[in-house]
């Protein structure tokens, strides 16, 4: 139905036949705007199979012996007659550290971030009313979890550190809270992929403007460190950004086990195959381990069908 | 210091080991260091690669001093005296002496030099606040830099010593009003030392910290030109170049007659050649081709670079991504700085070498081109391109009889101006001549909605007037219970427009019944807005509301005090701004607040977007720029008065009004101001810009028409 019509159809007067807080309807107003049979509610489709589908996979790799990556996803969807906003969590974490902190690091920095995200966004999502200024801002949520993390990994697993990258989706918006050089892309149908993410690795950076080429940054001394990580144990600058999503949109979480060992045209070609996102993740993480394996991989992939 | 023979060996630290003050003005940011678990491919790359226990390494963890218990006896109270010290006050002697190896106050070198104070605390050792005692009956002081080594192998330590004497010779040699002298070196066990001559005052970061405001361009170009000259004698020093290679901040000091002081040549690197992988911490100052080990004077130009940047854009580049500089041009942050010394500096700044300035000597000569550098005693005024109300004239203006308050319409040939005298006017766009006049018996405030021929215009008679833009009769009211100070806006054949009793009214435009009505919570004052099939507006409580067209609430965002403005949307988000002091960009689908900015005043300004921007002022006097995704402040402009009036955005410029009684037009980009025209009464309204004029209203009960 065009938007004319259902304005039309709409403005009509009386035209609720339930009462809704708020609402007054006008008895006198005449049907002057009717030009046929129109129904006061859109129904905008007849089968909604949920805001988006998620697939994701871990993966050891073939050369280390653990798995220092960790990730975490979380669906909220509800359907219904006045459903709430899709929720979404995609989220991985790349951890390091000596011994077997590196796990312990990058799982604590996403269930405490994922944890704060849910309560101070998804729970007042459920229980309704309204938004409020004394609730803080959707970039301050997002921001404050990873520092609130980045706290909690510092005090319990010193010395140990994790890159962060998520996505929070709240209905058709996704924010980006992200430290460290995990990535998150944004594949929108028509458009060559963009990542949301800037890798806060310094070799990367100096490959980036073209100081070092690709081999010299391999072996360059410097090469692991990342300027910004979980761990830290001064206040943490997080990047947070955000988009509107449409339907038909993906994102594409990963490690750097991912992007290091298979360039971007090979992924893009894995992702254009098709198939479900379980699958193209399962696909992701077999081309890494065919390209040696050497880290640890992880990807989250996320199809979006908004209304 | 370093000659460039020295550096022809592959550089692989990030930065020398700076001094760390005492008192934390150097904001350190630690590096993480993955450690990875080994790969085959990696294993045979790494050779000085030692796994370290900890994956993050600052300056303070990266290396430690030996410990070395001084005898009890040898602390002393802390010296008299009030002088001002290099690089920073000195620290509680308590403080100090709870520092590792540090030489406690009142300890003699060489039976000569006794140490007062801790300057600062670097990676390798501390610099001493001292006094010589060759001189005796009075206070000479000196600055005694200490070199620890901890390697342990006896022919490396002797390697590392004779380095630093062949180092401290050269120092010794040079002679420059911005360079200390040096007046002696030697070594103790594990400690070698050289003295210094003790400057007064402070160096140039502990100032940026300090500041309030923003150095002026003349200020910092001065510097520049001072540095230019040190560099230049370094850079053509013979047999050999010799290159500062991490000039920073910190590194300059000011003295007490205002010259710049060069200090902490860089003798702490000598000794840095066996600690291969141990990262310290991401400069920020240093050039590119310094990580691959690449050494030249053009890299000392670049650091000069970096640190205008800093100084003019008070943003420290150690927090920032390394090498952002061009992401974060200086006007952004800084607008009152010239596009001529940004165009210097950024060629100072420029990644590949042989882009940047040749030399020294050439930056100085651009830096003196640069016009704030002519007069540079004087500093700098205003822009040069302002220009005043003396200049510019209205092409007309025209008296109501009591005053404008709301916005201007421009539509076709007319201008529609509501006026508190009770009168919506329509005159002629070209001369500002009387065409119409609706009297109502109220105050109009309203901006006129304009749509199928037709001025729609509420007033605080309580009636919703619609009168024929041709002639100024009346086509229909409709009467609501409230005055009315929203102004109406038109989607699809209806006038949507709230009132003081409450209610937001759909009214339909050919006949003036109202199809709907929509009761909230408190008066609705702003202007509603339909967007992607929502209805939003806000109330006085403070509560915007998003309703579907069928009147189902949507959502709701309650706001800590009322909402004057009217919301304005853009990719989703809906702009609004509350007596709270704060701008909120809320999420059009759930009512989120995304991001929220805090001025220092009521916000009843309503925003204006454009390339990125939104903009908006608030009662504090400021005009804000904030980035439209992140609420990051772009830029502020500070005016006479309360910025009550509503941004308009015009072919790259922002005009607004002030209760100064101004309309200012600033760039839009950097906040520049173009021009301000003064008026005999605040502006409270929005402008309307079109075909290069720019319309609005005063309190002085004048309509302006004034060129764009």
């Amino acid at each position: 139905m065009g938007l004319v019509d259902r304005l039309r159809g709409l403005l009509r007067g009386g035209v609720k036949a339930d009462a809704v807080p708020g609402v007054v309807d006008v008895p006198e107003a005449p049907d002057d705007l009717a030009s046929g049979a129109v129904p006061s509610r859109a129904v905008t489709s007849s089968a909604h199979s949920g805001a988006f589908d998620v697939g994701w996979m871990t993966d050891t790799g073939l050369v280390r012996d653990h798995n220092e990556d960790s990730l975490l996803v979380f669906s909220g969807q509800q359907d219904g007659d006045r459903p709430v906003p899709a929720f979404g969590i995609f989220m991985l974490a790349d951890g390091m550290g000596g011994h077997r902190d590196g796990e312990a690091a990058s799982s604590l920095a996403l269930r405490v971030c994922a944890g704060q995200v849910i309560s101070q966004v998804y729970l007042p999502t459920l229980n309704g009313g309204d938004r409020a200024a004394n609730q803080p801002a959707l970039a301050d949520i997002v921001r404050d979890a990873v520092a609130h993390a980045n706290r909690c990994v510092a005090q319990s697993y010193p010395g140990s550190g994790s890159t962060l990258t998520y996505g929070m989706l709240l209905g058709t918006r996704l924010f980006i809270g992200h430290v460290g050089d995990s990535r998150a892309y944004l594949l929108r149908e028509g458009d060559s992929p963009k990542l949301l993410t800037q890798d806060h690795s310094f070799v990367g950076r100096l490959v980036e403007m073209g100081q070092l080429t690709l081999a010299e940054a391999a072996v360059h001394p410097q090469r692991n460190v990342l300027y910004r990580a979980i761990g830290q144990p001064e206040d943490l600058e997080v990047d947070v950004a955000t988009c509107l999503l449409r339907s038909g949109d993906r994102l594409l979480f990963c490690s750097d086990g991912l992007w290091n060992m298979v360039d971007e045209a090979s992924i893009w070609a894995i992702v254009d195959q098709g198939g479900s996102p379980q699958e193209i993740c399962g696909r992701l993480v077999g081309a890494a381990n065919d390209a040696g394996g050497y880290d640890n991989v992880t990807v989250i992939l996320v199809d979006l069908h908004l209304e | 210091m370093t000659e460039e023979n020295h550096n022809s060996s592959r550089d692989t630290s990030a930065s020398t080991v700076n001094l760390q003050r005492k008192r934390g003005l150097q904001p350190t940011r630690g590096l993480s260091q993955r450690l990875r678990q080994p790969s085959p491919t990696e294993q045979n790359a790494e050779e000085g690669d030692k796994p370290a226990d900890s994956a993050t390494v600052t300056l303070r963890d990266a290396w430690k001093p030996p410990v070395e218990q001084e005898p009890e006896g040898s602390r002393s109270s802390s010296p008299g005296g009030d002088d001002a010290f290099a690089g920073g006050s000195l620290g509680e002697p308590d403080e100090a002496a709870h520092r590792e190896g540090l030489l406690p106050v009142g300890v003699q070198l060489q039976n000569r030099y006794k140490i007062l104070g801790v300057i600062g605390i670097g990676g390798m050792g501390a610099v001493y606040k001292a006094q010589d005692l060759r001189f005796p009956g009075v206070m000479r002081l000196c600055a005694v830099k200490e070199m620890i080594c901890t390697a342990s192998d006896p022919e490396v330590r002797q390697i590392i010593v004779r380095n630093f004497e062949r180092e401290a010779s050269i120092l010794a040699t040079l002679s420059h009003p911005a360079i200390p002298q040096v007046y002696d070196y030697f070594t103790e066990g594990s400690r070698s030392y050289l003295v210094l001559e003790f400057i007064h005052g402070k160096d140039l970061e502990a100032r940026v910290t300090e500041a309030e405001g923003f150095f002026s361009e003349a200020q910092v170009v001065d510097w520049a030109v001072q540095l230019c000259e040190v560099l230049t004698y370094l850079h053509n020093h013979k047999p050999r170049p010799i290159i500062f290679r991490d000039l920073k901040p910190s590194n300059i000091m000011l003295d007490d007659h205002g010259r710049i002081r060069l200090v902490d040549f860089g003798i702490a690197k000598l000794f840095q050649s066996g600690e291969k992988g141990t990262m310290i911490g991401t400069e920020g100052y240093s050039p590119p081709e310094q990580y691959r080990g690449i050494a030249e004077p053009r890299g000392d130009l670049y650091a000069l670079g970096a640190t205008m940047h800093h100084l003019l854009s008070k943003q420290d580049p150690r927090l920032e991504p390394p090498f952002s500089f061009k992401e974060r041009p200086i006007h952004k942050t800084n607008p009152t700085v010239s596009r001529e010394a940004v165009e210097v500096i950024d060629k100072a700044l420029e990644y590949d070498i042989n882009r940047r300035w040749g030399s020294a000597e050439e930056l100085r000569r651009g830096l003196l081109s640069v016009t704030s550098a002519r007069g540079l005693a004087s500093g700098r005024g205003e822009a040069t391109s302002v220009l005043t109300d003396d200049i510019l004239k209205p092409i007309w203006r025209f008296a109501c009889e009591d005053e404008i308050r709301g916005s201007v319409t421009v539509t076709g040939d007319l201008v529609l101006v509501p006026s508190y005298d009770h009168n919506v006017y329509a005159l002629d766009i070209d001369e500002g001549k009387f065409v119409w006049k609706y009297p109502s018996e109220g105050g109009v405030v309203a901006s006129p909605c304009v749509a199928d021929g037709m001025a729609v215009f509420g007033s605080t008679d309580r009636v919703v007037y619609s009168v024929d833009l041709n002639t100024g009769q009346l086509v229909w009211t409709a009467s609501t219970k409230g005055r009315i100070f929203s102004s109406a806006y038109a989607h699809l054949g209806h006038f949507f427009v709230g009132s003081d009793d409450g209610n937001l009214y759909a009214i339909h435009s050919l006949t003036g019944r109202k199809a709907w009505t929509y009761a909230s919570e408190g008066e609705i004052r702003s202007r509603p807005l339909i967007q992607d099939t929502l209805v939003l507006f806000s109330c006085q409580v403070g509560l915007v509301y998003a309703l579907t067209l069928d009147r189902e609430l949507r959502w709701r965002f309650r706001a800590r005090r009322g909402i004057l403005a009217s919301p304005v949307t853009h990719e989703g988000l809906v702009y609004i701004g509350s007596l709270d002091w704060n701008l909120y960009a809320l999420d059009s689908r759930s009512g989120w607040s995304a991001w929220k900015y805090r001025t220092g005043g009521a916000v009843v300004s309503t925003a204006a977007i454009a390339d990125d921007l939104v903009f908006f002022g608030s009662a504090d006097g400021h005009i804000y720029a904030l980035d439209v995704a992140d609420g990051r402040l772009v830029w502020r402009y500070q005016t006479g008065g309360q910025v009550t009036g509503s941004a308009t955005i015009y072919n790259g410029a922002l005009y607004i009004g002030s209760v100064d009684g101004a309309l200012y037009s600033l760039d839009a980009q950097s906040g520049s101001l173009r021009w301000r025209y003064q008026t005999d009464g605040a502006i409270t309204g929005a402008a309307q810009a079109v075909d290069g004029v720019v319309y609005f209203g005063s309190s002085d009960h004048y309509v302006y028409a004034i060129p764009a």
